[in-house]
Parts: C-alpha cells; structure tokens; sequence
C-alpha cells in the first residue's frame, strides 16, 4: 500500500471527493493564492501547502479565495451549504476562531434543529491547531473543546495520514457542520493510505496500544506523546491501552469506559488550557459512569491555564510532554489510597 | 412596469396580512397566550412585500429578529407561524425556532436571526451557490440600520463584491437599534453611500411607499439575475411598535410615534394611491382588510387549541443522523 503523508491524505480526500461531488467546494484564503497577483496562481495552495493542486483542476468557481474575512468565509460556507453546496472553508488557524465563531457555533450549528429539522448544513471547517511551533499566542491554540461543547457540530482530531483521508472523505459526505482540526505537527508524519476512496464512521475510537494496567486517552498531536511513553513503560512490564478518540464530538464514551473498566487507572492527556477542556470532559464521564473501576484518583494531563508563549523554553513548559505521561501514569500505579 | 392591478391587490392583501398578524401577535402577547420576546414588523409592511413581490420561491432570504413580515412575505404559512409563535405543534419550525427564528425554508425564506448583522454573510453564501450552480436566483439579506453597522456586514458587503455575486443587502432604517437613534449610530449618516464605498450600486427609497420600493427592488433584482454582481438599498420607514413588545420607548420624542403612524402608515398610503390611480377601489380593499382578519382569527384559533410539542422531540433534529 502506498505510503503518503498526513498532507498528502487529506490533500487526496479533497481531490476525490471534488471529483464525485460537483457541489463539493472549497473556499478560503490563500486556498489557492496569487489572486489577482501578477505572479503564479495556486502560488501557495493553502498556507501550509494542503490543498494544493486543486486549483489547477477544478478552477476558480469551485476553488475560492478569499480576502481576509473569516466571518464572511464561515457565514457564505453557511449559507451555501443551507442551498445546495457542500462547502469545505478554510480557518487558516484554529487561533481565528475569535473572529467568525458567531457564524459557527450561532448559525451553522444550530440551522437543523432552530428551524425544527427543515434545514441543513453539510459543511466541513478544515482548520489547523498545535503548539510547538514558536507562534506565540494566537497562532498555536487547540480550541477543539470550544467547538466541542457545541450541539449540532460534530468535531473531528485525525492523529495519522490513514484516519486523516477517511474522517475527512465522511465529513464531506456528513450532512451537518464538521470541525476538521487538523495538528500542524503532523503534516509530515506518514502511512499506508490506500489510493481509492474511504470512510472512517465518527464515534468510533481506535486503540493503538492494549494493556491491563492504565488507560490513557489522548487527543490530537498528544496521541503520539502517549504511544511513545507507553512502548517505553513496556518495557518494565508496565500495560496501557492507548486510546484515541478520534472524534470528540461525538465521543466513543464505551471504548474508554469499558478500558477504564478493566484498567481501573485513567490519565487523559490533551494540549489545551485546562479548565472545561477534553481532558476534563472526558474525566467527568468517567468519573460518573466509571466510578465504581477506578482505583486511583484520573489524572489530566494538559497544557498550563496561560496563553501560550513564545520563547522555546517557556512553550515547552506549557506543553504537555512524554515526562509529564509518564509521571501521570505512574502516579496513578503507585496509588495506594493513602 | 408599474405595477398592475392584480399585482397592486396581491401586495396590499400581503401588506395588511402582515399588519394583522403582527396586531394579533401582540393582542396575545398582552393575554400571556405568547412565551419569550416579540419584535413586531408593524409599519414596515412595504419594505418585505415590495422586495419579495419581485423574488419567486426559488430565491432567498435571510432575516432579522423582527422577521414576521419578511417569512409572510416570503410565502410562509401564517396558520404554521402563528402556531411557531404561541409555542404549539404544527408550528413552522416544530416549536425549536419562535418568533426570532421565524422560517419557510421551503419558500426560500432562511430564516429569521437573533443576531444582529448575522444574516448578510450567510445571504452571501445562498448567492454563492446561485453563481457556482449556475441558476438565476438571487439572495436578499434584509437588515436594519442597526445591522449596518455591523462588522459582518461590511465583510460580507466586500465578499459580495469580490465575488461578484447575486446579493442583495436591503437596509431597513427604521431610525432606532434598539433604544438608539440611527442618526447617532450610523456614523456616516447615510448607509446607502456606506454600500456604495464597497464597490456596489446604492440606491435609497422611501420605505413607507410600496409603489417606490417594488421599482427600486425591481432595478436591484434585475442588476443581481443579469450577473453583475450585488446591489444595495437603504429604506427609510419607522417602527409602530417599540424594539421589543413592552419597550415603553421612552426614548422617542413626544408624540413622535402618533405622528409617524399618522404620515407614514404604508398601507393607508398605499391605498389612497392606488384608488387614485384606478388601481383598486376601496371596496376591493376593504374586501381584502375582512377576509384576512377572518384568516388571522382562524389562525390564532387554530394555535390555541393546538397541544404543545412533544417534549420526546427534545432531543430530535440536534443532528441528521443518530449521534
């Protein structure tokens, strides 16, 4: 099987599905690039490169760029997916969520159910989050808990190339708003990717690692963090499972209870501010239909409640790190209740 | 063309229904029969219909909180927006949306909105799929002098404009947002001017004449289906009733309100008009006047008597598919 790159991936799903849906659009700033420039168009093919190449073939009525105005980007998304599109828009950085979530979470969301089921909105929000590339800070958050705690959105975190063609070829076809946040760290990461089309159904974690002792649910970029501390824990004999949810909304409550059930140790690890964020949520769950599997305390492992720095050595403070799982699960081995 | 006679009776039945569900609305509000917050379109009748007689079902529009008018407007069912309002089954948007979310998707009418400048990105998004599925439609985003001044509104207002797509931003001054004076608010004064310095057709209308604003409309909807790109209007009219029923509008000048309903009550205006003009007799308008307080009264009879919704369909149309 091919091996291509989380780029690559999603790059693909685009493209395919563009190709099998006329009414599939994407529109955004830079999606293309060079508008109205006397230089190359596509010159940029979205801003870290992703949709690239789909200018060329679909050209500019279903390629659209757009001046910088997020709020009009995400409300025409809206509109267009009430009335026949399929819009997939572009929010360059999570970070901008600030400046349109109005259109997001007030209209897109709630289409559907405010207009008692007669309306629709098959739209995807492809947006870019993640820490650790010194953008300071307003180009590094992950705010999936902020679209997360939204009915009417559905809100998906791919962690590799794999899950990346799939959760985004199904949230193209999904007939409500999905949040497709995309890590900045894992563009270049890559995998076997099959050429044809898929699907991956939301709600359906994936388990990467099987063990006895803890479970450790992790999101996004964090996914990686965790597999590498458990392969390293292994190695003592210490088991975890290693779950990604892969979509927090909806979330794939039975997989991690059922693992906590056998575990009875939970550390939840994500790259976000720690109050009301996934870690949170997810413990909360736990914590209420778990309570009777636990035999230690659950542990969070998130990011610090600060905005994020700049400075290296300041951003890699705030961010969770390998040493911080590691420690978080053998905290909650070495709990003795006392 | 003017409009003819049939024309004229079909836009003054649509002006008067209007007045009438929005008079009943608020007699129900006054009994209790009405939960949550109301903003009647009371006055601005001539706005809604002179646009909409000029757009067919298959075009679009979004609306503001005080959205009544537009969805009659529009083609909604009155029976099903009456039941919307008092909260009853059989209600237009299941009793999910109320008067704020008011609705005919069916009819094009795409909602009424309880944000305010919430509407014109999204009108902006129904004229973008009219351009790239190549159909003729077009889309209206009606807002008020208080939307204008909206940052959604200027962004949505360029996108139109660089896109060249079919929209059209229908400006309702009624003088206030809220308890403030337009002329305060709005700080160049002149909203149509404002479109303009987006690179789009302006055009101002007296909002209270039907005759006028069905030929403004005509000449932006005309601009918008030939393809070159959005148009603006700016209406000026005045508001009957206050902000919100139960506003006592303590900020309007003494006697202003009597005035206003006095010089500017776009139905009596149109009708001494149109009898003039050999349009229509009195005896055809007061024809219409009883038949459409026989529909309302049916209306509100019907929404009384119907049960509440279901509070099993709670949790219903949250998704489109199992969650």
């Amino acid at each position: 099987m091919p091996i291509k790159t989380y780029r690559q991936a999603i790059n693909e799903a685009m493209a395919q599905e563009m190709r099998r849906d006329s009414t599939v659009i994407v529109i955004g700033e830079d999606v293309a690039g060079g508008a109205g420039c006397d230089g190359d168009r596509d010159a940029y093919g979205g801003v870290m490169g992703v949709t690239k190449g789909l200018f060329p073939e679909f050209g500019e009525s279903r390629v659209i760029d757009t001046p910088i105005t997020e709020s009009a980007i995400m409300g025409a998304a809206a509109g267009a997916a009430q009335t026949g599109l399929r819009p997939i828009a572009e929010l360059m950085f999570m970070d901008f969520l600030g400046v349109c979530f109005d259109q997001i979470y007030n209209q897109a969301a709630k289409f559907r159910y405010m207009f008692g089921g007669k309306a629709e909105c098959p739209m995807v929000v492809r947006t870019m989050a993640g820490a650790g590339l010194r953008g300071g800070a307003q180009h590094s958050q992950n705010l999936t808990q902020m679209v997360t705690m939204v009915p009417g959105l559905k809100v998906v975190c791919p962690t590799n190339a794999y899950d990346a063609k799939g959760l985004l070829i199904s949230a193209i076809r999904d007939n409500d708003c999905v949040i497709f946040v995309e890590d900045k760290f894992l563009y270049e990461t890559s995998c076997e990717v099959p050429d044809e089309a898929y699907t991956i159904p939301f709600g359906e974690a994936k388990f990467y690692r099987e063990g006895s002792d803890v479970t450790i649910v992790a999101i996004s970029n964090t996914v990686h963090k965790a597999i590498a501390v458990a392969d390293r824990l292994a190695k003592e004999g210490i088991s975890c499972d290693v779950i990604d949810p892969r979509t927090t909304s909806p979330l794939d409550e039975e997989a991690i209870i059922e693992s906590v059930e056998v575990t009875g140790r939970l550390v939840v690890v994500d790259e976000m501010t720690p109050r009301c964020g996934i870690a949170a949520d997810i413990s909360s769950i736990v914590a209420e239909k778990a309570f009777g599997a636990l035999r230690a305390p659950i542990r969070k492992v998130t990011a610090a409640h600060s905005p994020i720095p700049f400075a290296p050595a300041l951003e890699d403070a705030w961010m969770p790190q390998e040493a911080d799982i590691e420690a978080a699960v053998r905290d909650v081995l070495g709990y003795t209740g006392e | 063309m003017p409009l003819d006679k049939k024309q004229f009776l079909d836009g003054y039945r649509t002006m008067r229904t209007i007045r009438e569900f929005e008079n009943r609305v608020s007699d129900e509000f006054g009994k209790g029969n009405i939960p949550g917050f109301l903003h009647l379109y009371a006055g601005q009748e001539a706005i809604a219909t002179g646009m909409c007689m000029n757009l067919s079902d298959d075009d679009y529009i979004v609306s503001t909180h005080r959205g009544h008018g537009h969805c009659i407007a529009k083609g909604g069912d009155v029976g099903e927006m009456m039941k919307e309002i008092m909260a009853r089954q059989g209600g237009s948007c299941a009793g999910k949306g109320g008067s704020m979310h008011i609705a005919a998707i069916e009819k094009g009418m795409l909602g009424a909105n309880a944000i305010v400048g919430g509407g014109p990105p999204l009108i902006v998004g129904a004229a973008l799929s009219a351009k790239t599925l190549g159909t003729d439609r077009v889309g209206v985003s009606f807002t008020g002098d208080g939307g204008s001044n909206q940052g959604t509104t200027f962004e949505a207002m360029n996108l139109a404009v660089v896109l060249q797509l079919p929209a059209i931003f229908l400006f309702e001054n009624n003088g206030y947002g809220e308890g403030t004076a337009a002329g305060y608010a709005v700080g160049s004064k002149d909203i149509a001017s404002r479109a303009k310095g987006f690179g789009m057709p302006a055009l101002k209308v007296d909002g209270a004449d039907i005759f006028a604003v069905y030929e403004t409309c005509k000449k932006a909807v005309q601009h918008c289906r030939s393809g070159k790109g959005p148009f603006a209007i700016e209406a000026s009219i005045t508001r009957f009733r206050g902000h919100f029923e139960g506003d006592a509008q303590a900020y309007r000048g003494k006697g202003e309100v009597k005035r206003l309903m006095a010089e500017m009550d776009c139905l009596k205006i149109a009708g001494d008009k149109a009898i003039k003009q050999k349009l229509a007799t009195r005896t055809q308008l007061n024809k219409i006047d009883k038949e459409v307080t026989v529909l309302l009264e049916r209306s509100v009879e019907a929404a009384l008597a119907a049960p509440s919704p279901e509070v099993s369909e709670l949790l219903t149309d949250v998704y489109s598919s199992a969650y």
